[in-house]
């Protein structure tokens, strides 16, 4: 069977052809929420089926830093603003 | 999967609104969203100065980009922290270079030049937040941004802030019953006491949405995450929600949406702590500590420590 690269990061994985983006997501232990999928440069939608020859890179969309409170009970952010 | 409005091919599948678009109209589609949002929390008006706080991430110069092309008056501020690895310098060229190719106006403030050392450094003189920037980095920009927002005569202060931000905090703030600081997450957060009007309007778009707005629309940011979240509470709420909405799309929406509808119908109420203000004696800011204000606390003991070293040296 086929196999097509996918790369997320700095790491490459290889999952078989004929599976939806969705499925080799989920097939690489990636959550799909969490990626969108750019193929031959174009984004494109996760019911897309993987055909041999295909360039495959995951984006991923979470960011985010701590959101820490004074008193390490509660996120503040910037609902927090008066601690000046 | 085809274009819900033109049947071409779609780039974007959204589960939560049963909704799939093509680049085109999703470059369309968004923007309206963002200023439905604009319009419904009051957030402000196309008559009025805003300063879009920039990062050089996907959010805020998505943001700006939308906000841009909706015609609002918005100037940037970049506050440059000096994170290492190369963080804080790559994310200052994305953001002068986005500024610069839409003719828009981008503040700077640099932390080191300004103030004498870096965030990282701060937080190691200053002995806060158990070793890591984060909570020293946030009451810093919380400072710099209120502050350069009232000086420059802005009517708001907008933060790319987006819904998975949003419920993130609001997962963690339910699971400690935090309620004060419940019934203060608002879309909005009007101007009091010298402290200057703050909204968000990604709150109800997932960053999901905004990554792909980025990439449709070729707008360069910091892909790479500051070397210092890593392992932070905000990605582990993050996780947790994002493996709910995989499975019940539309799961962050609906939390978030609930929420501000029982704030709204008084389920915080009696949470809300009146906070009483008061200019700082130094710098005039806001405070609620008496005397001087955190901020100025804390510099003043950067100071004093250079000051030791250069006595010592």
């Amino acid at each position: 069977m086929a196999t097509v690269k996918i790369k997320y990061r700095n790491k490459e994985y290889e999952v078989n052809a004929g599976m939806t983006v969705r499925d080799a997501i989920r097939k690489v232990g990636l959550e799909p929420e969490t990626v969108l999928a750019v193929m031959n440069g174009q984004l494109v939608t996760d019911d897309t089926i993987i055909r041999e020859g295909m360039e495959i890179k995951l984006v991923a969309v979470v960011s985010g830093g701590a959101l820490p409170s004074p008193s390490g009970r509660g996120a503040g952010g910037e609902g927090e603003h008066y601690e000046m | 999967m085809k274009c819900k409005k033109c049947d071409t091919t779609a780039v974007i599948n959204m589960r939560q609104h049963k909704l799939a678009l093509c680049g085109e109209h999703y470059l369309e589609w968004l923007p309206e969203q963002v200023e439905r949002f604009i319009e419904k929390y009051r957030m402000f008006t196309r008559d009025e100065k805003v300063l879009m706080a920039v990062s050089g991430g996907k959010d805020s110069l998505g943001l700006w980009d939308i906000l841009h092309r909706l015609g609002y008056h918005t100037e940037g501020l970049y506050i440059g922290l000096g994170i290492e690895q190369n963080y804080s310098d790559e994310s200052r060229r994305l953001s002068e270079q986005f500024a610069a190719a839409r003719g828009l106006t981008l503040h700077i403030v640099d932390v080191e030049d300004e103030f004498g050392a870096t965030i990282p450094e701060l937080s190691v003189i200053s002995n806060r937040g158990h070793g890591k920037p984060c909570s020293v980095c946030g009451l810093n920009k919380r400072y710099i941004m209120n502050r350069a927002a009232l000086e420059g005569g802005f009517d708001a202060l907008v933060t790319g802030h987006n819904l998975d931000d949003e419920v993130a905090v609001l997962m963690q703030n339910t699971f400690n019953w935090a309620g004060g600081y419940l019934a203060r997450q608002a879309p909005v957060l009007p101007a009091h006491d010298g402290l200057i009007r703050k909204v968000k309007p990604l709150c109800r778009i997932y960053e999901r949405e905004m990554t792909a707005y980025c990439l449709v629309r070729g707008i360069e940011y910091i892909y790479e995450e500051c070397p210092h979240a890593e392992g932070s509470t905000t990605i582990y709420y993050k996780e947790i929600l994002n493996r709910m909405e995989g499975d019940r799309p539309g799961a962050k929406l609906q939390f978030y949406i609930s929420f501000l509808q029982a704030k709204e119908s008084g389920l915080f109420a009696n949470a809300e702590q009146h906070v009483e203000l008061h200019p700082c004696e130094r710098c005039g800011q806001p405070t609620s500590a008496p005397g001087d204000c955190s901020w100025c606390r804390m510099w003043e003991k950067v100071k004093l420590a250079k000051k030791t070293v250069t006595m010592l040296g």
